[in-house]
């Protein structure tokens, strides 16, 4: 225990000696293969977005946007380009009165180039399910859900209001006063 | 960067993340980087029917900078060699700074 560090590679299972009897005899002329480790440039963000260049992805903002478009660019920030980017918003279920289901809409944007620091999170969609439209969601009229979607974000404004200022009462301060993360 | 060697000891195993925004999204990691971005796979999002737009999507990377909490498997955590490399750490950092 004393000197091994984290990134060390975890010690052989004890109990079975190498090349003792009972064991693997050595092979003859060739060293035991080294312990297998990952490569260190595996863990770069570059690494990390190689694999979604050129993929469609849904992309969420730290406004709550959601972006669905195909990443053509990036850099170690996360800042991204987005080509053919459609913009989906959705309304949950009871927004408006009589409306048991949630709906969603989506609009055309074209080419995005969003900065790094509004990126909440990245994800590769699945093909197979991409037309399929959420559970519990239907596809509506643009301008109905834009409608609708103002409205819940008012009533949640007042809410998001009350409740910090009851946090503050009490002495707690949110960890995004001021700012609405959705 | 202790945190970033301990997380990649995790790859592979399977973690729930919670964002600032209060998503839990569980998936196996599948990568880390310095600034604890994190690429999960096979996702599958709790409470799901709140949040309709991850529903087409299999694998996520999740900007470090919105990850409140990180949910580990107890069984893959080193507890003592983790305590150790802390103290080890922070006596570096201490003696950095002297």
């Amino acid at each position: 225990m004393e000197n091994r560090s984290i990134s060390d590679p975890p010690p052989p299972p004890t109990g079975m000696p190498h090349g003792g009897p009972g064991g693997m005899p050595p092979v003859l002329g060739r060293p035991p293969p080294p312990p297998q480790q990952l490569p260190a440039q595996m863990f770069t963000t570059a690494a990390q977005l190689l694999d979604l260049t050129d993929k469609k992805l849904m992309v969420a903002l730290r406004d709550g946007r959601k972006l669905l478009g195909i990443l053509r660019s990036w850099d170690q920030f996360a800042n991204l380009v987005l080509q053919s980017t459609k913009e989906r918003i959705f309304v949950a279920p009871g927004t408006a009165p009589n409306q048991p289901r949630g709906l969603y809409a989506d609009i055309d944007r074209g080419l995005f180039l969003v900065r790094g620091e509004n990126v909440l999170l990245l994800g590769e969609i699945d093909l197979d399910k991409e037309d399929d439209a959420p559970p519990g969601y239907d596809l509506a009229e643009v301008e109905l859900v834009q409608n609708l979607a103002k409205q819940r974000k008012q009533q949640e404004k007042v809410k998001e209001k009350k409740k910090v200022a009851m946090l503050a009462k009490e002495g707690f301060e949110g960890e995004n006063l001021g700012e609405i993360l959705l | 960067m202790l945190f970033f060697s301990f997380f990649k000891t995790l790859i592979d195993h399977e973690v729930t993340v919670e964002l600032k925004n209060d998503i839990q999204i569980r998936g196996v990691l599948k990568s880390v980087d310095q600034y604890l971005n994190i690429k999960l796979d096979n996702i599958q999002v709790l409470e799901e029917i709140k949040y309709p737009h991850m529903s087409a999507v299999k694998n996520v990377f999740i900007r470090g900078s919105v990850v409140r909490y990180v949910h580990l498997p107890a069984n893959a955590v080193d507890v003592p060699l983790l305590e150790d490399a802390t103290r080890r750490e922070a006596a570096n950092q201490a003696g950095k700074g002297k």
